[in-house]
């Protein structure tokens, strides 16, 4: 007597799908190990390491200076913000305080980085759902970026501009126009992402409400930055520690409401207004002076240890250094939020399909470099 | 006797001649088929350089393929670690005859700045046969295209590849390591 016979359920069993290391949609060399039902995800399992580089490790054989480029190297498409972030654990750490117009400065560079950060972001999520035609948008617009980038430290990528103390030199000539001219365009390039993709009924489809993650899943996994002010909450390095020139300005924290992959999304789409907003008040009100603190050439920080957090494109970053009083660190370590974004994946994807969990991926933004470190 | 001389004197206005091995190659040299795998940062200039403003396109090499089968031009943009050799060894081997291999930046050349990490492959030409090494941390995009254009000189003159292949030896045991990491 066969199974059909019976009338009972034919027995299944979840198999295994391998994606990765390389794949188009993983963003660089992450494995995912899919568990699958058919076309329904069971479990995602994110093996890391394949661009484990050892970062932290070699910077405790590199003088504080010479730290500084790693950092670049780690959230390769915000570099500025992972300058930043470890120019200002280094000044907690010795007590040197940065000219306020390195800081309006800095918020400048960091606000333009986010906004290329995002269009990265924006693109890539077009591409993964299909739509090839974001990428080269987005990328069109970014390159204004990088010639500003140019234009200040002769790097488009990995500028290493942010220096412990300050920024290594002053904004050239004719700086302001060309941050100035390329805000005007601000509002008309978002406008025209959000007419090609917003307005797709294959991306709306794609997006709203697939992967939903709530605000408490999202803060039991540490998830921070826009992927948790998607699900609701409003928590912002930049307003809530205040560091740096932020408090001068004036801007808003957008939040999503469902926390599925649209306002993922989403949010990051409001942000870049607001960044636009930050830069332009920044300029308005930059003031004269130094743009490099009192920084001795061989800076050996006091015994102690330090954690400084700052608001990077993808969350809170957050550096702890262990000083024990020569010119090298002794211990660091590096809070990167796209490696704790990775845990979210499996919560986001459980019960979706194949191809929303690609969609998710894309969404929370994850990049190797940070992620392997 | 010259392939131009069989052409009859009419006809030496409206013809042209050439050898089939010649045309292969002109054809390879103007329509390489990259294989997107980007391992670090080159990988985003890369992207740049795919994009609107450089336009890769313009010299025909912009047919990005996901996978191997299809393409005959590996770009190793960005840091080899030792997780990573083994599968970048098996990407190269599935891809068919003719194929080439770029070198974007300084850690696929020798390591870069991570050349004293303990999990860093040390320039990719450990395992890999390099046809053409491009310099930058990361290169900017121009230098990429002059990379990519250097590499159809190559093509078109295959004898100068097949010399250097010839010096290619991999020093490591890729299998031995692909055990290690298991």
């Amino acid at each position: 007597m066969n199974e059909f016979e019976t009338n009972e359920q034919p027995r299944t069993e979840t198999y295994v799908l391998n994606m990765g290391p390389q794949h188009p949609s993983t963003h660089g060399v992450l494995r995912v190990e899919l568990e699958l039902d058919g076309e329904r995800v069971i479990k995602v399992r994110p093996i890391m390491g394949y661009l484990h580089r050892g970062i932290e490790k070699l910077m405790e054989s590199r003088t504080y200076f010479q730290c500084s480029p790693y950092t670049d190297r780690l959230d390769y498409i915000s570099s500025m913000n992972n300058n930043y972030g470890y120019c200002k654990a280094v000044e907690e750490l010795c007590g040197i305080e940065p000219p306020p117009r390195a800081n309006y400065i800095r918020a400048i560079c960091a606000e333009l980085n986010r906004l290329s950060s995002h269009m990265v972001y924006i693109g890539s999520l077009a591409n993964d759902v299909g739509a090839v035609t974001g990428m080269l948008y987005t990328f069109r617009d970014r390159e204004d970026i990088l010639d500003i980038f140019d234009l200040l430290c002769g790097a488009r990528q990995t500028c290493n501009y942010i220096r412990i103390g300050g920024v290594a030199q002053d904004i050239p000539a004719g700086f302001d126009e060309k941050v100035r001219k390329f805000l005007d365009r601000v509002p008309d390039f978002l406008k025209e992402y959000s007419d090609l993709l917003e307005s797709n009924e294959i991306f709306q489809i794609r997006l709203k409400d697939v992967s939903v993650m709530t605000a408490q899943e999202a803060m039991d996994c540490g998830m921070t930055g826009p992927n948790l002010r998607a699900t609701g909450v409003p928590f912002d390095v930049r307003k809530v520690d205040g560091y740096g020139a932020y408090p001068d300005f004036d801007f808003d924290v957008p939040t999503g409401e469902h926390g599925d992959n649209w306002d993922r999304y989403e949010v990051r789409y409001k942000e870049m207004f607001e960044s636009a907003k930050i830069i332009r008040q920044a300029l308005d009100g930059m003031p004269e002076g130094d743009y490099m603190a009192k920084v001795p050439k061989m800076l050996r920080p006091p015994k102690g240890e330090v954690f400084s957090r700052t608001e990077g494109t993808r969350g809170e970053l957050g550096f702890y250094i262990v000083s024990d009083g020569t010119n090298k660190p002794y211990r660091v370590h590096i809070r990167r939020p796209s490696f704790v974004s990775m845990q979210g994946l499996n919560p986001m994807c459980r019960g979706g399909l194949i191809g929303d969990a690609i969609a998710a991926f894309a969404s929370i933004d994850p990049l190797m470099g940070e992620v392997d470190c | 006797m010259e392939v131009v001389d069989i052409v009859p004197p009419v006809l030496k206005n409206n013809v042209a001649v050439t050898t089939i091995d010649k045309l292969f190659k002109w054809a390879r040299g103007n329509s390489i088929w990259p294989l997107s795998s980007g391992l670090a940062c080159c990988a985003i200039e890369m992207m740049s350089c795919a994009a609107a403003r450089f336009d890769l396109a313009r010299f025909g090499y912009e047919v990005f393929r996901a996978g191997p089968r299809q393409s005959d031009l590996l770009i190793v943009a960005g840091t080899l670690t030792w997780k990573m050799a083994p599968p970048l060894v098996r990407l190269y081997e599935e891809m068919p005859e003719p194929k080439y291999v770029i070198a974007m930046g300084s850690c696929a050349i020798g390591g870069g700045p991570f050349a004293d990490s303990y999990s860093v492959v040390k320039g990719i030409d450990e395992v890999l046969p390099v046809d053409v090494y491009i310099p930058g941390c990361p290169p900017r995009p121009e230098a990429l295209i002059d990379g990519m254009l250097k590499l159809k000189e190559k093509i078109m003159h295959p004898e100068r590849v097949a010399e250097s292949r010839k010096q290619f030896v991999r020093s490591i045991d890729v299998e031995k390591i692909e055990e290690a990491n298991a």
